[in-house]
């Protein structure tokens, strides 16, 4: 098994791992990152991806992690000796957004493990500082 | 400090929210009880709002406007003068500058500046933070080992940030302000490059 991570999510999926390759089938990556791969493209339930010209991504029904992401535009971080990797956001995506000036929306708990979503506090002004013990 | 003027704002329809990137809301939580705070004081063990940020150093704020636009960007803004000596970075213009935009006296940046004065994450950063990411998951999975050059890698590839170079300290069992971060800041400094990058009007 292994286990493929994003930001607030992780899934444990049937992947073998050949020549530092993370290599998955077709259910798995689903499973894993809601792709699906149809006639060149690479979709989930948001988004279509084309496949690059000459582009051998799922031939044979086999799908090389590395190379998802690659398509994908983001970057990749793998263990393959842990047995996960992760899958983080691509720099033109998160540019995207901080140029739109739209306060990016999360959700954090407090102390008491209650959950506050920026967005929340919309007609309020908000003064945001993140702060460490470090 | 920041519950000071929180409660001096707060029927101006002004909050403050202080995200604390530490490795664990115990070691938050000292400094959360001591302040207090009746604003909303949240924990990011897995650093989110870094990555939606492109925050690398801490403390940073920010200024969001009632419709959830951002009107100052990322900026160094300390609640007091306690590291002023070591920063050179003292805390009454930007606070003063907090509450006269609270007050509604100014309006925080337009949109065409603000977008000048932001700097936006490299696909090196976010490699970078994906490093981090499956490290600290491991970590988190008593994989210390395994997280150990994933922290290391995470922080040559983003060697000025300092949310993985330093947060991750805590994690890796380093002492954030023991000899290995001093080391790291004498040989970033010795680059010539800052700590800390306030915004021009901050840093006077």
């Amino acid at each position: 098994m292994f286990t493929v991570i994003e930001a607030g999510r992780e899934c444990a999926v049937d992947a073998r791992v050949e020549g530092g390759r993370v290599l998955l089938s077709a259910e798995p990556l689903r499973e894993a990152l809601g792709f699906e791969l149809h006639e060149g493209t690479l979709c989930n339930d948001t988004m279509c991806v084309p496949l690059p010209a000459g582009s051998r991504l799922g031939e044979g029904g086999v799908f090389d992690l590395g190379e998802v992401a690659a398509t994908l535009d983001r970057p990749l971080a793998v263990d393959t000796a842990a047995g996960a990797a992760f899958l983080g956001v691509s720099a033109g995506e998160r540019a995207q957004a901080l140029g739109s000036l739209l306060a990016p929306d999360f959700t954090l708990p407090d102390l008491a493990g209650r959950p506050h979503t920026l967005s929340s506090y919309r007609g309020s002004k908000v003064f945001m500082v993140a702060w460490a013990s470090w | 400090m920041w519950q000071a003027l929180y409660e001096e704002l707060r029927d101006r329809r002004f909050v403050v929210i202080a995200v604390a990137l530490d490795k664990s809301a115990e070691d938050a939580r000292p400094w959360i009880e001591k302040a207090a705070p009746t604003y909303p004081a949240l924990v990011d063990t897995q650093h989110v709002v870094a990555d939606l940020y492109n925050i690398v150093n801490v403390p940073t704020a920010l200024w969001i406007d009632e419709r959830g636009r951002i009107v100052r960007p990322n900026d160094v803004v300390f609640g007091t003068d306690t590291f002023k000596h070591i920063t050179n970075l003292k805390s009454a213009r930007p606070l003063a500058a907090v509450r006269a935009w609270a007050r509604g006296e100014t309006a925080g940046f337009a949109p065409g500046e603000a977008r000048g004065l932001q700097a936006l994450p490299t696909a090196l950063d976010q490699q970078a933070r994906a490093e981090f990411g499956l490290a600290e998951w491991l970590a988190r999975h008593g994989e210390a080992g395994a997280a150990e050059p994933h922290f290391v890698r995470a922080g040559e590839l983003a060697p000025h940030d300092f949310t993985i170079r330093r947060g991750s300290m805590p994690i890796r069992g380093i002492d954030p302000m023991g000899p290995q971060f001093r080391e790291m800041i004498q040989a970033w400094a010795a680059g010539g490059r800052p700590y800390y990058r306030p915004l021009p009007d901050t840093r006077g």
